[in-house]
């Protein structure tokens, strides 16, 4: 008989779950624009068990991860953190990854792999600069929409220098750069490598090996995926799964716990 | 039913209690108080009777009391910067004369209760009873506290002598650490901190008193160098002339060797304490030395420090013999807790670690404060010793022996934003542990004193990561 498990995946901004058969194949996924502390982690459920067409009953072991993961009550059988889900479902996407970046809502993490595993780790200080959240904040300031932002920057024909120390001191930075009338792809271009750069001293303090896979919604935008790599020089992997790259290390993990 | 607390527990805090009272008893009887850094050579200090107290001890203590943010900000307010060490800002308020205390309604003489404070009431079910006007759980009346505010002690004692005097000064803050006196010298020595120079002469400026400064070079070899030794003697040296200067009394070299005496043998009998961590699993938490260490800064040099050391010793070594321990749980991880702890948030650092069987085995303490010596250059070379006054080599070496002899499955380091020196060189420490030690290593944002620099959540992710990467590490 089959085993399904489910990883819900609660962050900051965003609540994800994918449900999977027999820890191999994915057969249901949700996600919801909402994170802790709102109505996204139930909705999210829903639709998850709605797209696989199956009931809670039918899991075999419920695993929560994310920054809400202990805010559900009763209805995850554990809670893991969200460092050993991205490694675990980046080492499922991609079995030879050594390096996983991972851009949240509000923090970074750069985590080392071995044989699959977590070994160590970094994480963001508290400040949200290089994080999601900074680039919503950008996003806002320039009046696009953060999906855009990638395409935006791949316009630029002039590099712009934006601070990465601080989101409240970048934000100033973009403000003065529009009232001097610079174009705003410009503008971008130089958000992402600000963002990179943040970044890209967190990977140097792990060590960065190949392959590096990039995970969380950040990964989306291609303008990062390329600022990084340029800084890094490192190939970046993605997967389309990226947002979901969480919940479905959390389900892997769910699988590990439900087999035993 | 309340923990039951051990005699040597008993008697380290009894230690600490009476060195805070006798101060407070010598500033009534008109003698000399003095305010010193931590690793000062108290010997010198205890060779002329004199009465010390430690700003970096009180400021924990008001910091672990819930008053640092309100003392943080005073001292913002007098225009120290939010980037300064939390326990130089939390001494420089109250160097200003600012306290903490209870809000006071002056007409009725009561404190002002605070309704958002305390917990909810129980049943005798322990059911959360519930306030049928409003639907929320009502507050259990014991447990609620009065709003704190912030007072001056310099104001308060230019009121004439009345009704409102008292009833300010009984609303200060009633423990030792928001009751100290104001300084008439203060000792610096800033081995333990480069900060130390500023914020003493800050006090001595403010209170117009005098300081008595010894400078210790940062020690970029392990070895220190006779250079170093002669330099720092010849201070020692002026200073016990400048004590002489200030008390009117000759150095007392009968009063210096017992301190000296004293000051070693609570050293062995704090590495002693700190050495039962070796025991697999421990008799005690780790976390306690961070409380203990208020006895090595606050009475090193006197023997009964030295005395309820070795009681707390006996207490561990019976705890091994009948297989217990003062951790509260099962420990399942031993990790070095790197760095001075967020004394504001001490319950919320312990409640996952506490939930994830991680017991504290190495603090670098330890070492830091173990310091034994046989002569007065020895004692010169000891002092030279302090985290922030060692180079890096000796920094890693101190704390990957002590990681190695007791048996850590990780490190958990506090970059504590208070503390640039020390998180300054934390990432490369961090990277040698990993290499050297083979463990994990997390980091997480905190400060010593000032709780607006410290995100639960994230902290809890962190020492959940880092269990992950343990647990990973052990397979």
């Amino acid at each position: 008989m089959s085993i399904y498990t489910m990883g819900i995946d609660v962050g900051s901004t965003a609540s994800k779950c994918v449900i999977l058969k027999d820890g191999a194949e994915i057969v249901g996924k949700s996600l919801v624009a909402v994170g802790t502390g709102t109505s996204g982690p139930q909705r999210a459920i829903e639709g998850v068990l709605a797209d696989a067409q199956m009931t809670r009953e039918q899991m075999d072991f419920v695993l929560a991860t994310g920054y809400g993961r202990n805010s559900l009550d009763g209805l995850a059988d554990m809670q893991m953190s969200e460092l050993s889900c991205h490694a675990r479902g980046a080492a499922f996407l991609f079995p030879q990854v050594r390096t996983v970046i991972d851009i949240g809502g509000q923090d970074v993490k750069v985590i080392e792999i071995e044989d699959g595993q977590m070994r160590n780790f970094v994480m963001n200080d508290k400040c949200a600069a290089g994080t999601g959240r900074f680039l919503d904040v950008m996003a806002r300031v320039l009046e696009v929409n953060t999906r855009d932002l990638g395409d935006l920057g791949d316009r630029s024909t002039r590099e712009i220098g934006i601070s990465s120390t601080c989101t409240v001191f970048a934000e100033s930075e973009v403000i003065s750069q529009l009232a001097m009338g610079t174009d705003k792809c410009d503008i971008i271009a130089g958000i992402h490598r600000s963002v990179a750069s943040r970044v890209v001293g967190l990977c140097h303090r792990v060590g960065v090996r190949d392959q590096v896979v990039m995970t969380g919604g950040v990964a989306q935008n291609h303008g990062i995926v390329r600022a990084l790599q340029d800084q890094l020089q490192h190939d970046i992997y993605t997967s389309p799964l990226t947002q979901y790259n969480g919940a479905l290390g959390a389900a892997l993990f769910a699988f590990q716990k439900a087999s035993k | 039913m309340a923990k039951e607390v051990s005699p040597g527990v008993l008697a380290l805090r009894k230690v600490v209690d009476d060195v805070y009272a006798d101060a407070r008893e010598a500033k009534k009887q008109g003698k000399l108080v003095g305010w010193s850094s931590s690793k000062f050579p108290c010997e010198l200090a205890e060779a002329f009777d004199l009465n010390v107290m430690y700003p970096e001890n009180q400021a924990a203590g008001i910091a672990a009391q819930r008053d640092g943010e309100i003392m943080c900000q005073a001292a913002e307010d007098l225009g120290f910067d939010n980037d300064i060490c939390g326990y130089a800002r939390i001494s420089l308020a109250y160097a200003a004369g600012k306290r903490a205390a209870r809000k006071v309604d002056l007409e009725t003489g009561e404190f002002v209760i605070d309704p958002n404070s305390g917990k909810p009431l129980k049943d005798e079910n322990g059911n959360v009873v519930i306030d049928e006007a409003t639907g929320k759980p009502k507050k259990d009346p014991k447990t609620m506290k009065p709003f704190i505010v912030l007072d001056d002690i310099h104001e308060i004692e230019a009121l004439p002598e009345g009704r409102e005097k008292e009833l300010r000064l009984n609303a200060i803050q009633p423990y030792k650490q928001m009751r100290i006196p104001q300084p008439d010298f203060v000792l610096c020595c800033n081995n333990i901190c480069n900060c130390m120079t500023k914020w003493y002469e800050n006090i001595a400026r403010m209170c117009n008193i005098p300081l008595i400064m010894i400078d210790v070079p940062y020690n970029n070899t392990v070895e220190v160098n006779d250079d170093y030794v002669k330099y720092i003697r010849s201070q020692f040296d002026n200073a016990i002339k400048d004590l002489e200067k200030l008390t009117g009394k000759k150095f007392d070299e009968k009063k210096f060797d017992d301190a000296c005496k004293h000051a070693n043998r609570t050293a062995q009998n704090w590495l002693k304490v700190c050495d039962y961590l070796q025991y697999k699993p421990a008799p005690m938490s780790g976390f306690d030395l961070f409380n203990h260490m208020a006895d090595v800064v606050t009475a090193r040099g006197k023997s009964a420090a030295a005395d309820a050391f070795e009681l707390l010793s006996q207490d561990l070594e019976k705890n091994i013999k009948e297989g217990t321990s003062t951790l509260p749980f099962p420990e399942q991880y031993r990790v070095m807790f790197e760095g001075i702890p967020c004394w504001p948030k001490l319950p919320n650092l312990f409640k996952p670690l506490k939930a994830n069987g991680v017991n504290v085995t190495a603090v670098v303490y330890a070492p830091a404060f173990g310091f034994v010596y046989n002569n007065y250059d020895e004692m010169v070379k000891a002092y030279c010793k302090a985290p922030n006054s060692v180079c890096i080599e000796q920094g890693v070496d101190w704390r990957e022996g002590i990681c190695r002899d007791n048996k850590v499955d990780g490190v958990l380091v506090h970059y504590n934003r208070s503390c640039k020196p020390w998180s300054g060189y934390m990432a490369e420490m961090q990277r040698r542990f990993t290499r050297d030690l083979g463990v994990p290593c997390a980091g997480f944002d905190g400060d010593q004193a000032d709780p607006r620099n410290f995100n639960e959540a994230q902290y809890e992710t962190r020492v959940q990561g880092l269990v992950e990467a343990m647990q990973a590490n052990k397979k």
